[in-house]
């Protein structure tokens, strides 16, 4: 299929929005949510990507808009990309790693599955960041507690959400799926231990070719 | 040819501007500023200056006979300049009436009945109204008491007393004496806290000592310990003090080196305190950063010199508040208001006029602050420029209470440093009083200020609720309203249709 046909398809946006919608049933409907997600197909990657998207987002307008009082944002050190990959690389990691062991013992889920579920988890953390930047510009220090509370809520609720997708792609009891999200952290862990690893003997053999390059042009001139 | 030198300058001039390099500073010979506040952040703000060296007084410029050696301290009273020469055992006695420095008298012996009629290694004077002086005259092992003819009256000498350790040789550094007569001294080795003495010189006991603290891990290290090696072990020793100052109210204000450098920026060493006659620390710390001097500096390295955070020898406090303490490690001057806000800092190290080589001691005289230097023998009189008097005005003309005043001045230091925190705050503060809450919080927001923004925002959110009532309460009825409406449509529509 051509990409213009793609794009004019009506019916390929009309399931896009449909299981974009379907986000705000898994975030009230856990079990049913997550199990429907995956099994009976009810979710696509393109809405996943949305979401991904939409808390890269929620993330930079809250750096740039959320009210000075809760906002220590230091400007000359932000950026932009670092923001994003704060967001990404975790994400990533996170999904590499929980697919990586759970695909050794048992679990259900596939690559595809395990991020989709972990996508459509953040959703509760737009629907109330997005919010908070509003209500930020309108409270005091002194009421800072509601804010502080709704923050606490979108995280927890998120991590909440990603504990019970784990259970219901992989098909896990609540036991197993916590004793896995312990071993992917580790797993994450090990992961980026191993990337600076990489980086730093890549970045220590490229130094010695260009020192190399160097001396011998040194001596050449 | 003059054209062409014409040409060239305008073309440095646009170098320099394109490559960023501010011409002010590059004139003077330093690269960076002479004067700096800190910000929000603890990033060093260039500033104007606040003071400038208005004199430069060396042993010679003062026509000594013999030049100073080590001078340890300086008092003022009055017009009265006291400068203790250590080295050559004498206080040197100065007179000005603001532009001259003239001697009036060489302090080397006094009459009486006592012995030695002379000094020993003096480090410290103080002076009160009506003259009367007291003089720490270390290698004595006394604090004399003169009248203003030079009599002897008292001495103050090594309490006879259980809490005071016999053995140890008494040693007085500094002193100040209240109202009524009453010396509190710091001595070499004592680390309990100020010396007390009555008027009639008797020893009544130490105040001011910082209670021992341990952390908890510190304790459970202890527990863990066995005699011998908790024997070993640095002995936890409360603070010694420094140097002393007294204020209008009685209060003193004492510096102190012996601190954890990794404390400073939680608030835990308290390098500068404010001591009531309980001996209980009263100063206020509102400002942004604590008051530890500099708020960024290389970690302490006992190899290399002039490393670490600053180390205060003196403090002194202006009339209105401000206090001024002098800093040894980078011989700098930071100034703070009563609320802990740091005003300015400056100095440095080096022969330069400004800069210091070991500055001993500082002191003020109305607003003017006088640093005397141990190692140069020399007396830096430095007086506020435009920019520096007008924080000061700013400062007195809000305590009294003159808000509008206050923030005009507020906006003139502004003019001369947008980097100034303190005056948005001060201009915020007047706005507030005058309800103009929003552009109060715009200037509290400035500063980051969110005590201040939260109190102007909370009378700006209401004032806002208030006028626009009626499209709140609109908007929240159409909200509400319109769906319903289109609801019984769409149902009276299924109705017509399905009939």
């Amino acid at each position: 299929m051509s990409i213009l046909s793609r794009l004019t398809d009506r019916q390929r946006w009309g399931r896009l929005g449909g299981s974009l919608k379907y986000a705000l049933h898994v975030i009230t409907h856990p079990f049913d949510g997550f199990w429907d997600l995956t099994h009976e197909k009810r979710g696509t990657m393109g809405a996943a990507n949305i979401i991904v998207i939409a808390v890269l987002i929620t993330r930079l307008l809250a750096l740039e808009h959320t009210a000075f009082m809760f906002n220590e944002v230091y400007w000359p050190s932000v950026n932009i990309l670092q923001q994003c990959l704060s967001v990404l690389l975790p994400l990533v990691i996170f999904v590499i790693s929980n697919w990586g062991l759970t695909t050794l013992f048992e679990g259900k889920g596939t690559l595809k599955d395990v991020y989709m579920a972990t996508a459509y988890a953040l959703t509760p953390y737009v629907l109330l960041q997005l919010p908070m930047i509003v209500l930020s510009n309108w409270i005091t220090v002194d009421e800072a507690a509601f804010y502080n509370i709704l923050a606490t809520l979108s995280l927890v609720w998120s991590g909440g959400l990603i504990i019970c997708g784990m259970m219901m792609i992989h098909d896990y009891s609540l036991a197993k799926t916590l004793l896995f999200i312990v071993m992917t952290i580790a797993a994450m862990l090990i992961v980026v231990f191993l990337l600076l690893l990489f980086f730093t003997l890549v970045g220590d053999g490229v130094g010695y070719f260009t020192s190399l390059y160097k001396e011998i042009t040194f001596r050449l001139y | 040819m003059k054209n062409a030198i014409l040409r060239l300058s305008a073309l440095l001039t646009a170098v320099c501007l394109l490559a960023g390099i501010p011409l002010a500073y590059a004139a003077d010979g330093f690269d960076y500023a002479y004067t700096y506040t800190y910000d929000y952040w603890g990033d060093q703000r260039q500033s104007p200056d606040a003071y400038r060296t208005r004199a430069f007084l060396t042993s010679a410029d003062l026509g000594l006979d013999k030049q100073m050696v080590n001078p340890q301290s300086l008092f003022v009273q009055g017009n009265t300049i006291y400068i203790v020469d250590t080295g050559n055992n004498r206080i040197i006695q100065l007179e000005t009436d603001g532009t001259n420095y003239t001697i009036s008298r060489i302090i080397d012996s006094f009459t009486g009945d006592t012995e030695p009629l002379t000094f020993n290694g003096p480090s410290d004077i103080y002076v009160d109204d009506e003259g009367t002086m007291y003089i720490a005259d270390t290698n004595n092992n006394r604090i004399v008491k003169l009248d203003k003819d030079l009599n002897y009256l008292l001495s103050f000498t090594k309490p006879v007393d259980p809490t005071f350790d016999q053995s140890m040789s008494y040693l007085p550094t500094k002193m100040v004496a209240d109202v009524s007569g009453r010396v509190f001294a710091l001595a070499q080795n004592v680390n309990k806290g100020l010396i007390k003495y009555e008027a009639d010189g008797t020893f009544t006991g130490f105040i001011g000592a910082s209670p021992v603290k341990y952390t908890w891990y510190e304790l459970i290290w202890r527990l863990l310990s066995t005699k011998e090696q908790r024997a070993q072990q640095v002995s936890f020793v409360p603070t010694e003090y420094d140097n002393i100052a007294i204020d209008e109210k009685g209060f003193f204000y004492v510096v102190t080196q012996t601190f954890d450098e990794n404390e400073l920026m939680g608030g835990g060493a308290e390098p500068v305190r404010r001591l009531n006659s309980l001996g209980t620390n009263i100063l206020i710390e509102n400002g942004n950063w604590w008051v530890v001097g500099d708020v960024q500096w290389a970690a302490g390295n006992t190899t290399i010199s002039r490393t670490g955070p600053s180390k205060f020898v003196d403090i002194t406090v202006l009339d209105n508040d401000i206090y001024v303490v002098l800093d040894e490690t980078h011989n700098r001057l930071f100034g703070y208001d009563h609320q802990g806000n740091m005003l300015w800092a400056f100095g440095g190290l080096g022969n330069a006029v400004g800069y210091f080589n070991k500055p001993s001691s500082i002191e003020h005289m109305g607003y003017d602050l006088l640093v005397l230097d141990s190692q140069a023998a020399a007396l830096t009189i430095m007086t506020p420029t435009n920019y520096g008097q007008q924080i000061y005005n700013a400062t007195e003309q809000y305590d009294r209470g003159e808000y509008d005043v206050s923030a005009a001045t507020w906006l003139e230091v502004l003019k001369q440093n947008g980097n100034y925190d303190l005056a948005y705050i001060g201009i915020g503060r007047a706005k507030l009083q005058q309800g103009e809450y929003k552009e109060a919080c715009d200037y509290f927001k400035m500063a980051r200020d969110d005590k201040n923004y939260s109190e102007a925002f909370r009378y700006y959110r209401s004032e806002l609720v208030e006028k626009n009532i009626g499209w709140i309460f609109g908007i929240a009825a159409i909200v509400l309203v319109v769906p319903m409406i289109v609801g019984r449509i769409r149902k009276i529509k299924e109705e017509v249709d399905n009939a």
